[in-house]
């Protein structure tokens, strides 16, 4: 693990408000996990980066130290890790994703 | 690679004793489970420890042999809902 992509997640993560790390992208996510915190995130309409690990392979395990979570997609809001895509479907079916990015400003207008 | 059903309760009920754990098989592989932990010691804490927790129980398991665990993890007084 090189310090290195340490200071580029914790760069990307101050850079996006909404950000997810992904399998893929939003249109083509390459697992069904990621796939779903997809689906979640455009179905409350949020405005949302994402990051391809699998891209990057110093950020595919960086990440997972980053956050001490073993597994990917993981999103964070305005800075904070929010948790994968088991934590986002339970928070979503709660009303409670809705209420923090409603509360952050940030849903798409329209 | 891939886990037994009964490997994963195991362990997480070794490292969380009052875990009341409920594994499925999601696709009959032996690699994709959903399982559901239930525990007192779960109370007033973030989800997303809570589920920190059962990662660890599972040392280091998750994200490498174990690719799919889709956990949800609940208090017993939240089993009712």
């Amino acid at each position: 693990m090189t310090d290195d992509s340490q200071a580029r997640i914790a760069e990307l993560v101050a850079a996006n408000d909404v950000l997810l790390f992904m399998k893929g992208s939003p249109l083509f996510p390459q697992c069904g996990f990621s796939s779903k915190a997809v689906a979640i995130l455009n179905h409350l309409n949020v405005e949302f980066d994402s990051v391809d690990v699998l891209q990057d392979q110093g950020v595919r395990h960086g990440i997972k130290e980053f956050s001490d979570w073993p597994t990917i997609p993981q999103l964070y809001i305005k800075g904070e890790f929010v948790g994968g895509s088991d934590i986002m479907m339970e928070m979503f079916e709660a009303g409670e994703l809705l209420t923090l990015v409603e509360s952050q400003g940030l849903v798409k207008a329209g | 690679m891939a886990m037994a059903a009964a490997d994963i309760e195991t362990m997480i009920c070794a490292a969380i004793p009052d875990a009341v754990v409920q594994i499925t098989d999601l696709a009959g592989d032996g690699d994709h489970y959903a399982a559901r932990v239930t525990s007192a010691t779960f109370r007033g804490v973030p989800r997303i420890k809570q589920h920190q927790a059962v990662y660890a129980a599972l040392g280091g398991r998750m994200g490498g042999v174990l690719h799919a665990l889709q956990l949800t993890t609940a208090v017993p007084e939240q089993e009712e809902e």
